[in-house]
């Protein structure tokens, strides 16, 4: 496949781009932080998400949806990377709906597939434990409850904590991945509201909505239970990558979006009678800069075709893209501060909300060290 | 039913296809289907080409009869005057029949271009298809000892006299000056004007006048060459263009030359580093690489790697649907050679002490560590990283200055 968008991926690009840029630059992100809005997101933005189809591009048609890929997401988030829009994107529009539309049951696709699709259910996936991502090390537990000796579970009682769950406050629902046997994970829906649940907001440096999650003897009946008993970390493994994928493509918005600023300022900021831009020392590092962000939208873009074509065979395109774009946006972000001088260190201008944002999304579904270690194990060394 | 334009074309391409890979299946020798495993096994052909094998002649013969040296090239000057597409094709089923290249040829890679583009119809006729058939070897007369990066700067004197040139200087550099038929040469033609003074000229290197000396490296062996003028004659009409227009040539020819070297960061279907260097040293019990900190530059390295391939794939695809900039082969130059660079740093840490061998059997003449010396040129030759990176800054990035 051409590593090239067509003419109606180029058309969805241009349309988020222009409609963030109007409706949610980052002034947009400045205001719900200042004004320490209770959400961290704006209602209103998120129905005009929905309106736009930028809810609905992963549901499939039959459920009211777009039945787009992984790329038309990736092209979103790519745009939110530009005016870091806070919004429940990732985990609602894009990891809920997706595992979902596969995993779930034909109940859970008819009750919740059309209302994610108009933005009108968030929800939000419980994954790490600890403060490195670490999918494998679960220790949330989820003890069937009646059914023995082989007989079908009448429901199930989940004890554990998990941290860094993106948009957990204020989220309908959970997906929460637990243990259900020594070597078996699952994935359980969990209302919110649900007695021994507790969600604690966690104020995070970029200002986006995460939590830490506490479950405490939470009773959920059988058709919580999202897919097969057992077969969640196989899901798991799949909607993650589909969710690294994205998570690339915005922190490859944030990279291009520093990039402009950066190279715009410096071509305007004079010192010693010059333009600093005529200087070597800042033209060497722009280019490779430069370099660095056109091989991170090489593989970014070839990540989400891969993982269009087939999820299950694009887990090292998808490490390279996100173990890539991690360190292309934070060179991005740490050679834009360094260009823009002592303004650059200023809360005045936006330079240093980027570098927040990019240091949230490279902890996100693991970092440059996890995915490299990553492309290491699948190549065999 | 009515047949669409784009049925008949990929019929079209389906037929070429089988027609192709069955002229292969039954001319290429099957000796000129394995690997070449050593330097004396390329054909470059060349009035003084000695052929290793009956086969190796045969299957540059019956390639050059079918215009498939090079394929693109219109016929009347020795090509087969294929579209990109069926071009494309055939060079997939080389590859399924692990056909080795017929002919290596700088005429081929720099020159053929540049006289497409700039040529008189009297030169495309005479010059092209020798070229095609690899009975002439070409070398290129760029870098002179005062004139590397600031190539412009070259100061190899071309006086008119007559109806001829009398050229007097040096140059350096020049990759097989020592083998090679003829030269592409830039001289300059009138001092006082830079870029404006230069002229693009060919000549035969058994000119009297002409003399050569191979340089060795730190790698050892190598093709380079100081290469010596002394009132060598060329006629007029061996110049190229425009007289003092050579720079523009000059520039054409380096793209090509750049978009190659690029290419080298791009290692195929070899083996990957990783596995190469964890079946040298060893693994750990769950499997890893038993040198930890190897283990993570390496993978970081194959990230690069794979990302710096896309980049070369998203950048033909994007030229294919008209998007593009004409100073990108500067960047993938620069990231290529860099690459390339640190592939190599890594290959020798990898071998650890038994790739400190120069010279045996056992490390097949020093094989790694002469190629790891080598590839530290490739940051220098065909314009250094910096110069490429001042190309990205100005052109692409329209940053300001000189």
């Amino acid at each position: 496949m051409a590593l090239v968008l067509n003419d109606e991926q180029k058309m969805l690009h241009d349309s988020a781009q222009s409609f963030l840029a109007e409706r949610a630059p980052v002034a947009h992100l400045r205001k719900l932080r200042d004004t320490n809005d209770a959400l961290a997101y704006s209602r209103e933005l998120w129905s005009q998400f929905a309106e736009q189809g930028y809810c609905s591009v992963l549901i499939p048609e039959g459920h009211g949806g777009l039945g787009l890929g992984v790329l038309e997401a990736g092209l979103i988030s790519e745009n939110i990377g530009h005016t870091l829009t806070p919004a429940p994107f990732i985990s609602s529009a894009v990891l809920a709906p997706w595992l979902i539309a596969r995993a779930g049951s034909e109940a859970q696709k008819t009750r919740l597939l059309p209302l994610l699709a108009k933005g009108q259910r968030l929800l939000a996936l419980a994954i790490d434990e600890r403060s490195k991502h670490n999918p494998t090390a679960i220790a949330t537990q989820a003890a069937a409850k009646g059914g023995s000796a082989g007989a079908a579970a009448s429901g199930y009682v989940i004890n554990g904590s998990k941290t860094f769950v993106l948009d957990a406050h204020g989220a309908n629902e959970l997906i929460v991945v637990a243990r259900t046997a020594a070597n078996a994970l699952s994935l359980f829906l969990v209302d919110a509201k649900l007695r021994g649940v507790t969600i604690e907001r966690t104020a995070m440096v970029d200002s986006n909505n995460a939590a830490r999650v506490r479950f405490d003897q939470v009773t959920v009946g059988a058709d919580a239970l999202i897919g097969k008993l057992g077969e969640g970390a196989a899901w798991l493994d799949q909607a993650l990558d589909v969710g690294r994928v994205v998570v690339a493509a915005q922190l490859l918005g944030i990279a291009d979006e520093v990039f402009a600023r950066t190279m715009d300022y410096i071509k305007q900021r004079k010192q010693f009678d010059k333009i600093i831009g005529e200087f070597q020392a800042l033209q060497h590092r722009a280019a490779e800069l430069f370099c660095d962000i056109e091989i991170t939208r090489a593989i970014v873009l070839k990540a989400l075709q891969a993982v269009d074509r087939d999820v299950t065979g694009a887990a090292l395109v998808v490490a390279q893209a996100k173990a890539r774009a991690c360190v292309t946006a934070n060179r991005a972000v740490q050679e834009g501060v360094q260009m823009h001088g002592g303004i650059g260190m200023t809360d005045a201008i936006d330079i240093g909300l980027f570098m927040k944002r990019a240091r949230a999304l490279i902890e996100l579904f693991g970092d440059a060290g996890f995915h490299a270690d990553r492309v290491a194990k699948l190549g065999a060394y | 039913m009515t047949t669409t334009p784009v049925l008949t074309a990929s019929s079209e391409i389906d037929s070429f296809r089988r027609e192709t890979r069955a002229w292969l299946e039954l001319n290429c020798p099957p000796s000129m289907r394995k690997p070449v495993t050593d330097e004396g096994e390329v054909c470059w052909g060349g009035r003084h080409f000695k052929f290793y094998s009956d086969d190796q002649r045969q299957w540059l013969q019956r390639m050059a009869a079918k215009g498939w040296t090079v394929p693109t090239w219109p016929t009347a000057y020795g090509g087969a005057g294929l579209s990109k597409e069926l071009a494309g094709v055939l060079r997939q089923e080389l590859r399924a029949l692990r056909c080795r290249s017929p002919l290596d040829s700088f005429g081929i890679w720099m020159l053929g271009p540049a006289l497409l583009h700039y040529g008189s119809e009297e030169q495309k006729l005479e010059y092209l298809p020798p070229i095609a058939r690899g009975e002439i070897r070409w070398c290129q007369g760029y870098s002179e000892p005062n004139a590397g990066s600031d190539l412009a700067s070259l100061a190899t004197k071309a006086e008119l006299v007559g109806d001829h040139f009398v050229i007097n200087g040096q140059k350096i550099w020049t990759s097989y000056a020592d083998k090679a038929d003829w030269i592409f040469c830039l001289v300059r033609t009138l001092t006082g004007k830079k870029h404006t003074g230069i002229s693009f000229v060919l000549f035969d290197m058994t000119s009297p006048g002409v003399s050569t000396r191979p340089i060795p490296l730190i790698s050892g062996k190598s093709p380079f060459c100081e290469t010596f003028f002394e009132n060598v004659k060329v006629p007029l009409r061996n110049l190229v263009g425009e007289m003092n227009a050579g720079w523009t040539i000059a520039k054409y020819l380096l793209q090509h030359e750049r978009e190659m070297i690029g290419g080298m960061g791009d290692r195929g279907g070899a083996k990957s580093l990783g596995r190469h260097a964890a079946d040298t040293i060893g693994r750990d019990p769950e499997g890893r690489l038993s040198e930890p900190v190897l283990r993570s530059e390496i993978a970081r390295f194959e990230v690069d790697e794979a990302a710096f391939a896309a980049w070369m794939e998203m950048t033909t695809d994007r030229a294919k649907a008209g998007e593009g900039h004409p100073a990108l082969p500067s960047g993938l130059k620069y990231y290529g050679s860099e690459l390339n660079k640190r592939r190599w740093e890594l290959m020798v840490a990898a071998a650890g002490s038994d790739g400190l061998e120069w010279s045996g059997e056992r490390s097949r003449d020093g094989a790694v560590v002469k190629s790891w010396l080598r590839t530290k040129a490739n940051s220098i030759e065909g314009g250094t990283s910096e110069v490429q990176l001042n190309v990205v800054a100005k052109r692409i990035l329209g940053l300001p200055g000189a």
